[in-house]
């Protein structure tokens, strides 16, 4: 049996949590600043950085707590060295460093992608047991900062299908939700207003890439754009040709009644179907016989429905409380590693662009 | 202390391959520690100028959107100079530049463009070269560049002599 401590801090979330053979939750413990991002419309960067040597030690101390375990009964510690944001990244490896030295434990570096990725080894409290995944499987990392296609053909086996060549499928979410005045974040506010809108209303741009499974989501929020002014215009509203300020047309969008709930159920059913098809597109090419969905746009009902409809083979996704940045993904890849004897020594550095590589290659 | 002189020079772009070659060629005549600020609103094209930026800088990963990470750090393929990408959308007090630490990118080993620069306000070398990008159609945009500090009118200098050589993008006019 393993218990293994993870932490994670690349990026606004500041997490510690515990969890036995790299499935079963012993605790998990987030310090979200969210209702901070709230006020200020985003992540808040000093605060983040600042929140996280704040926060660490309590959160830490919080996991250990919960799982009723002490730190010498910990087997090793998990730590996302990247990628993230440097000063970000620093306070979780330099706290995971002091720990395992100081308690004589093994240190494990952990890929902030890979932890998504094992967010769906975790059971949640409460449900029945599910199979460990199986291999081949191709997950889709779908987040704020990430969208990623992954195949996996073994443990530490991984190969980067596609990712986006612009913004990422959460930060299109958190924009076109700006722009139409609905605050933050993006994701939940656009599910909602979207349920009961017509998803054929507008018809946005699937992005065009040149690699099959490449995404691209920069054209999709300018269409948006287009479309909110478009609409002014019909409202007999005054609207520039060009050089609109997004800010304007917030507050326009406040003074017109736009179709929210069209616009958003359109804009959303654009996201969901380039999401879709490009997963189902891998995973039939490379023969996948599992699909999983990670990060926080996971969360996304919408997605998780039709990626199930239209997959041929089973497709799972974690628990919301798995989907967002949290230090239990990050104890489950953790486990994976410690298994295999795979160790990081106590000079390893941050290392914000870090690659998914297997780890043959690493070790 | 004299103020450093500034000179300008304006272009236009039709399409983003257009963007992109404009900033292809910026970034073959940049530095370690030179300092690029982009300002301009949502979809007008300044993820795609720091792309031709990195095509430039023999970057050949994948140059895509800072905004949920703030910074990303591109290594370059190989001897050349790193590219330090940060996007400050979401920077509301210029005073959180310091706590993201910014400034120690910018004397680095490498060349630093920010998106949404303007947010930084007085955290920001006094020398750099500022592009404002505008949508002035679908596909089209307009690129004002202004160099603060001998180097970068230098910068400036070379990058119009060399559009003009190529006579790829059209050179609009200058000041």
């Amino acid at each position: 049996m393993t218990r293994i401590l993870g932490i994670e801090t690349s990026c606004d979330e500041t997490a510690a949590a515990v969890v036995e053979d790299g499935r079963v939750l012993l605790s998990n413990v987030v310090a979200s600043q969210i209702s901070l991002h709230q006020q200020y419309g985003g992540v808040f960067p000093e605060i983040a950085s600042r929140q996280h040597i704040l926060s660490i030690d309590t959160v830490i101390r919080q996991a250990l707590e919960q799982a009723d375990i002490t730190l010498d009964e910990i087997d090793a510690i998990a730590v996302v060295h990247g990628p993230g944001l440097a000063g970000a990244l620093l306070v979780g490896l330099n706290t995971a460093k002091a720990l395992a030295y100081a308690a004589n434990k093994p240190l494990l570096g952990i890929n902030h992608l890979e932890a998504h990725v094992y967010a769906n080894w975790l059971l949640s409290p409460g449900t029945p047991s599910l199979l460990e995944p199986w291999f081949p499987l191709v997950c889709l990392v779908v987040s704020g900062g990430h969208t990623d296609l992954i195949l996996m053909e073994g443990y530490h086996r991984y190969q980067l299908l596609g990712h986006t060549i612009d913004d990422a499928a959460g930060e299109a979410f958190d924009k076109v939700a700006r722009l139409l005045g609905l605050g933050y974040p993006g994701g939940p506010v656009i599910q909602r207003t979207a349920e009961g809108g017509n998803p054929q209303a507008f018809h946005f741009p699937r992005g065009q890439v040149d690699n099959p499974y490449d995404f691209s989501f920069s054209g999709l929020k300018t269409a948006v754009l287009r479309q909110v002014q478009a609409l002014r215009r019909a409202a007999g509203q005054q609207v520039e040709e060009h050089g609109e300020k997004l800010v304007d047309a917030a507050s326009a969008a406040a003074q017109v009644e736009l179709p929210l709930a069209d616009l958003t159920a359109s804009f959303q059913s654009a996201v969901v179907d380039a999401l879709v098809s490009k997963t189902a597109a891998a995973a039939q090419a490379y023969g996948a016989q599992l699909v999983l969905l990670a990060g926080g746009v996971a969360a996304n009902k919408l997605l998780r429905m039709e990626m199930t409809r239209r997959m041929d083979v089973e497709v799972r996704f974690p628990p919301i409380s798995f989907c967002t940045d949290n230090a239990a993904m990050v104890a489950a890849a953790g486990h994976y590693r410690y298994i295999a004897g795979l160790r990081s020594g106590l000079d390893l550095d941050v290392d914000p662009s870090l690659q998914l590589v297997s780890a043959e290659v690493l070790a | 202390m004299s103020h450093p002189s500034a000179a300008e020079l304006a272009l236009t772009s039709n399409c983003v391959a257009e963007t992109q070659a404009i900033g292809a060629a910026l970034g073959e005549l940049l530095v370690a520690g030179d300092v690029i600020c982009l300002r301009g609103d949502l979809g007008s094209g300044k993820t795609c100028l720091t792309q031709g930026i990195g095509r430039g800088l023999r970057i050949n990963e994948t140059i895509n959107s800072p905004t949920f990470v703030l910074i990303r750090e591109h290594q370059p393929s190989s001897g050349m100079l790193y590219l330090y990408h940060a996007d400050l959308y979401r920077i509301d007090n210029p005073l959180e530049v310091v706590g993201l630490g910014l400034n120690e990118y910018f004397y680095g080993d490498g060349v630093t463009v920010i998106e949404w620069a303007e947010r930084a306000g007085k955290y920001l070398p006094y020398e750099c070269l500022w592009i404002e990008l505008t949508k002035t159609g679908d596909a089209a945009r307009s690129l004002a560049f202004r160099a603060v500090g001998e180097r970068y009118e230098q910068v400036l200098g070379q990058l119009q002599a060399g559009l003009q050589h190529c006579a790829a993008p059209s050179v609009a006019g200058e000041a």
